[in-house]
């Protein structure tokens, strides 16, 4: 199994003018991603953001409409109390096709997570944990 | 205690002939002693501890007591972590995908 990458493929009962505009419009992006963006797409800009407490920074690296978007972040975790300036992006590549039958095939692939140092990767079970944790006190004090 | 585990880190601890050779043994023969593992090698007990020491720095092997003996072993925790990681980033991504399914169809 590979450790450095994710690929993702769904059929989307949908155009796929309606899935690019998902995609590479940043407003529409943002709303099915739940992020607050600064402005739109472009190749070669970077995009700043917010995701509930949590800053987050998309390079966008090459747009071809209808067919291909991709951009460079920092993976999860994201500790707003830490800064992930200096460590490698992963690159988040999403590619639409015509689907059989209609609708569209998006694939999405994210790569580049072996550079990641692992000390970063094991704190996304710790985070995880502890937002678990969390869930569940706020469940308790919710039904007591 | 801290250890270095970045990726030119490990890189750099794999590329060695007689530390990818160590690396092969524990991975076919299980944990060994520094006697069995200097077999064979023309080296010296020393000098294979010390490439063992640099495995180990990077989370690759680590050494453990059987019995009255101590052994060094492969330490598979990197390679989980590695796993389980992803599998956490995926599941972010179901969630997203799905979202975006509801938000286009």
């Amino acid at each position: 199994m590979s450790t450095d990458r994710i690929e993702k493929r769904v059929v989307l009962r949908a155009p796929r003018s309606r899935v690019w505009r998902a995609i590479s419009d940043a407003k529409e992006f943002g709303t099915w991603f739940r992020l607050t963006l600064d402005g739109a797409f472009a190749a070669g800009k970077t995009v700043r953001g917010r995701h509930d407490n949590f800053k987050v920074e998309m390079r966008i690296e090459r747009i071809e409409p209808e067919r291909y978007f991709s951009y460079r972040w920092h993976p999860y975790p994201k500790d707003p109390a830490k800064d992930y300036a200096e460590e490698p992006m992963t690159l988040v590549e999403f590619t639409l096709e015509d689907a059989e039958g209609g609708g569209t095939a998006l694939t999405i692939v994210e790569s580049g997570f072996d550079r990641i140092p692992l000390a970063r990767r094991a704190e996304a079970f710790r985070m995880n944990t502890e937002g678990w944790a969390g869930q569940i006190k706020n469940l308790a004090g919710y039904v007591s | 205690m801290s250890r270095s585990r970045s990726a030119p880190v490990l890189f750099a601890a794999l590329g060695d002939p007689t530390r990818l050779r160590l690396l092969r043994r524990l991975s076919v023969d299980g944990p060994l002693s520094i006697t069995r593992l200097s077999e064979g090698t023309g080296l010296t007990r020393q000098a294979i501890t010390k490439h063992l020491n640099t495995l180990g720095n990077v989370g690759l092997v680590r050494h453990a007591r059987h019995g009255r003996e101590r052994v060094w072993e492969l330490d598979r925790r990197r390679l989980e972590t590695a796993k389980r990681y992803l599998d956490q980033v995926s599941a972010q991504w179901d969630q997203a995908i799905g979202r975006l399914k509801a938000f286009v169809e």
